[in-house]
């Protein structure tokens, strides 16, 4: 028998069970085999209901997030291997701070409402037509937003900000950094849009700056960086409209 | 039974789908559109397309350039008229993602920067680092997001379509979050589901590719089209699957065997050079440098690994700040998923199943021969990819036939009537199909696991990059023997909440129905074309299949074939040449099947 290792699975079916639970799992331990190859080993081969998302299996698509060992991960990123020398099984749980709807799958509406209400999409003045060709863009100005755009709106960070774990309301992570892909962007024109969103009690100010959100990301987003940016921006804005109100528009 | 009303439905929330689902609120403000998808529209395929997306935008690039590498990558069998409407329109839709905030990477001075790829005589792939496919997705659905009159049903799986009075007039979907099953009825249905690359074990495609709008079609009786042409990507990474991009060998890198050496200059691909050079060697098309890759099996010249043999991609002339700007997502899944830098060591390839040219036929606005009925995106067979697809050509395809075939599916549904009751009762008869044969049935032995990993055998030993008769009848009796099985499947799960062993029960058959497609169609064209290579007819015959293969379900779920003319409108077949080759040479030179 080749060597194994123990999963404890978070279980939780609400036409079945009253409270979630944990159901140990013995699984083939390779060294190429990541935590989501495990958990799709169970489902093909031990019990077809265990229930989770996963799509690409490359890092890009989002679908994975889940807490293993009580951090935020990809798991399709987490090699099992990584966890064969802890003499305890590996701990796999649906993402932290967000409504379980069965086993590790977990309900991300609140997040697909905020993403919309920060308006993520290029805003003009003014829209060119295609035949008049492309807007420029130097790759300096393109550096200047870039790594805002990686979010790949995987939830880890929400998973991880301590913040939304107490104020559901706080819009969160991910979706001030794509805010601030857009305010950056030097072809958008919409900042003083989604002022009203991102600078209101649950938007930016709820922040305590606590970093975690960046840690996690496994995208190299720095959305605590995003954050601050804009306290500082949203800062001096009020502080003009309370000075000059007729220099905004 | 609960309904909704839409006047057009998207199946598919990619690439195709959300450019669609804009072309519809851009045609009429008022229609109402609906987005039915099995994942959250940015968890689709779209998003892990890497390399870019090609349009005719530099001085000294031609449309007529872009249409013969496309026609010629092809091996002849694209329709000319739809190639024509694609390389025209491809500009103006990339341009039109840049307005919508695509990041595009940029040359010094700011324009659009273009970079080398396989089977293009000219720079002309758009590319946002090597994660194309991420930035146009989520700009896409990110920018739908302000068109109110989109309705999305994320993580609803649509099980049939529902057709009456010869019209497609919606579907009967499952929501995945409480179990319920309904109508969403529609007075135009687009298709915009994307491929079916797990029908085979070893793919570059997500988990969700399992063909559901090719079966959906070919079930509600439309045709499918050219489903004999499957494409492996030269360069995916052992075990996983997951796609190496072409970009790498456009930026200079070099495939290599065991001893060291390029071999694919024994196989007619040009000779070696230290920069890459374009429609040479590295940089020829996908369906040569796949076959290469058996034929240097077959002499011993790999390296074999427990995943099987692979070859070697070596990038590391290139440096690690080219490597670091212009390929950062492949060092970062080298490292993560292979343990491997590329900075400093070879990366392990082998040819993995990528793409389908064919799918359900349509014209050049997306629409099938099934009233009501349209598709775009990897779903449909235009023809624009013909017997081998180039890489960037799939990414501008999305939106010119995405775009198209909303705006047609728009204008027909302005025509049509609200659906007929006759469609309600058909949704009522498919729900309760769907709790009989799965969620009450408790007699069920078959795993769906099993099942599955027999269709991956049988398709990868009968159908791969080369079949011939004896390895296709055989593929075809044991995909026969399957669907027998699968009437006896076993669905572990019983509950309705957000229950994926039906989803995976559901999917498995319409692999099943669209793995025997493709077997049939491949049987059925004795000539070797682009990706079709049947050792026993080694050979291209356009005296008899310069022609398209349709393929039907008949009512009583046989199945016939048939052939429709291919389009020619301004290159006659040729050869098919690559290499620094001379025009002497040219007429010389032996094609196309080593």
């Amino acid at each position: 028998m080749a060597e194994t290792i123990s999963l404890e699975v978070l279980r939780y079916s609400p036409e079945r069970d009253s409270d979630p639970s944990f159901q140990c799992y013995e699984v083939p331990l390779r060294k190429d085999w990541v935590v989501l190859d495990a958990l799709n080993y169970i489902k093909d081969e031990v019990d077809g209901s265990l229930t989770f998302r996963w799509s690409c299996r490359m890092g890009i698509c989002g679908s994975c997030g889940m807490m293993v060992n009580g951090e935020p991960k990809l798991t399709c990123a987490t090699f099992l291997s990584s966890y064969a020398r802890e003499k305890r099984p590996v701990r796999v749980q649906p993402l932290r701070y967000f409504p379980v709807i069965r086993d590790l799958v977990v309900e991300i509406t609140d997040f697909m409402n905020k993403l919309q209400a920060v308006k993520p999409w290029l805003i003009r003045d003014q829209e060119k037509s295609p035949s008049e060709g492309e807007y420029i863009q130097t790759p300096e100005q393109l550096d200047r937003y870039k790594q805002f755009s990686m979010c790949i709106n995987c939830m880890l960070c929400y998973a991880a900000c301590p913040v939304y774990g107490l104020d559901p309301l706080f819009i969160g992570p991910a979706a001030i950094a794509l805010a601030q892909r857009y305010n950056m962007d030097s072809r958008d024109e919409g900042a003083h849009e989604r002022m009203d969103v991102l600078a209101q009690h649950e938007g930016i100010w709820a922040c305590t700056f606590v970093g975690e959100c960046t840690k996690v990301c496994p995208k190299h987003v720095d959305p605590a960086g995003a954050i601050q940016q804009y306290k500082l921006t949203a800062a001096i804005e009020r502080f003009k409209s309370f000075l000059m109100p007729w220099a905004l528009k | 039974m609960d309904i909704s009303y839409h006047d057009v439905l998207l199946v598919g929330g990619g690439g195709a789908g959300l450019r669609a689902a804009i072309a519809v609120a851009e045609t009429n403000p008022n229609l109402s559109v609906a987005v039915v998808s099995k994942v959250y529209p940015m968890r689709s395929h779209t998003v892990s397309a890497e390399g870019g997306a090609a349009a005719v935008i530099k001085p000294g690039d031609t449309l007529d350039e872009h249409a013969y590498d496309t026609i010629s990558g092809g091996d002849w069998l694209c329709d000319q008229d739809a190639v024509e409407i694609f390389v025209k329109e491809a500009p103006e839709e990339l341009l039109r993602l840049e307005h919508w905030g695509c990041p595009w990477s940029r040359d010094p001075d700011g324009h659009i920067a273009v970079r080398a790829f396989g089977g293009m005589k000219k720079m002309r792939t758009w590319f946002a680092a090597d994660k194309t496919g991420f930035h146009l997705l989520h700009t896409l659905f990110q920018t739908t997001l302000k068109y109110k009159t989109v309705t999305r049903y994320d993580e609803w799986f649509v099980t049939k379509l529902l057709v009456d009075e010869g019209r497609v007039q919606g579907a009967t979907a499952l929501e995945l979050m409480s179990g319920r099953i309904q109508a969403i009825t529609a007075k135009s249905v687009i298709l915009c589901t994307g491929g079916c690359g797990r029908i085979f074990p070893f793919t570059t495609n997500a988990s969700i590719k399992t063909g559901d709008g090719m079966a959906l079609a070919f079930q509600a009786g439309a045709p499918l089209k050219d489903m004999e042409f499957v494409q492996y990507h030269p360069t995916g990474l052992p075990f996983t699957g997951i796609l190496i991009t072409e970009a790498t060998r456009a930026e200079g890198g070099y495939l290599i065997n065991k001893d060291g050496y390029r071999y694919l200059q024994d196989y007619n691909l040009g000779t070696p050079t230290r920069q890459p050079v374009l429609r040479n060697m590295e940089l020829g098309p996908r369906d040569r440098l796949s076959q290469a890759f058996v034929k240097e099996v077959e002499k011993g010249h790999t390296i074999d690994t427990p995943y099987g043999p692979v070859v070697h991609l070596d990038l590391r002339h290139l440096g690690e700040k080219l490597i670091n700007t212009r390929l950062p997502f492949v060092r970062e899944l080298c490292l993560k998923y292979e343990n491997i830098d590329p900075i400093k060591e070879l990366i392990p390839v082998r040819p993995v199943i990528h793409y389908m040219m064919g799918g359900v036929h349509t014209d050049n606005d997306g629409a099938t021969p099934l009233p009501g009925l349209y598709a775009a995106g990897e779903v449909a067979c235009v023809s624009i990819n013909g017997a081998n697809r180039l890489g960037s050509n799939s990414l501008p395809e999305l939106f010119v036939f995405g775009a198209r075939a909303g705006k047609a599916a728009a204008l027909a549904a302005m025509e049509q009537k609200s659906p007929s009751e006759h469609v309600v009762s058909q949704a009522r008869d498919e729900k309760l199909r769907l709790e009989e044969q799965f969620l009450r049935k408790t007699e069920g032995r078959e795993r769906i696991a099993t099942i599955r990993s027999e269709m991956h055998t049988a398709m990868e030993n009968g159908a791969g990059i080369y079949r011939n008769q004896t390895s296709l009848e055989k593929a075809a009796d044991k995909l026969r023997e399957l669907r027998e099985r699968f009437q006896g499947i076993r669905i572990d799960d019983s509950t309705r909440t957000f229950n994926t062993d039906l989803v995976a029960a559901l999917e498995l058959s319409f692999m099943l129905d669209v793995g025997s497609a493709i077997v049939e169609s491949a049987l059925d064209r004795t000539e070797s074309r682009g990706a079709h290579q049947r050792t026993d007819f080694p050979f291209r015959d356009d005296q008899n299949f310069l022609a398209h293969t349709l393929i039907y379900r008949n009512p009583d779920c046989s199945t016939r074939l048939e052939q429709s003319p291919v389009v020619i409108t301004r290159w006659p077949p040729a050869e098919r040449v690559y290499g620094l080759k001379s025009e002497a040479e040219k007429s010389r030179s032996e094609v196309g099947h080593g």
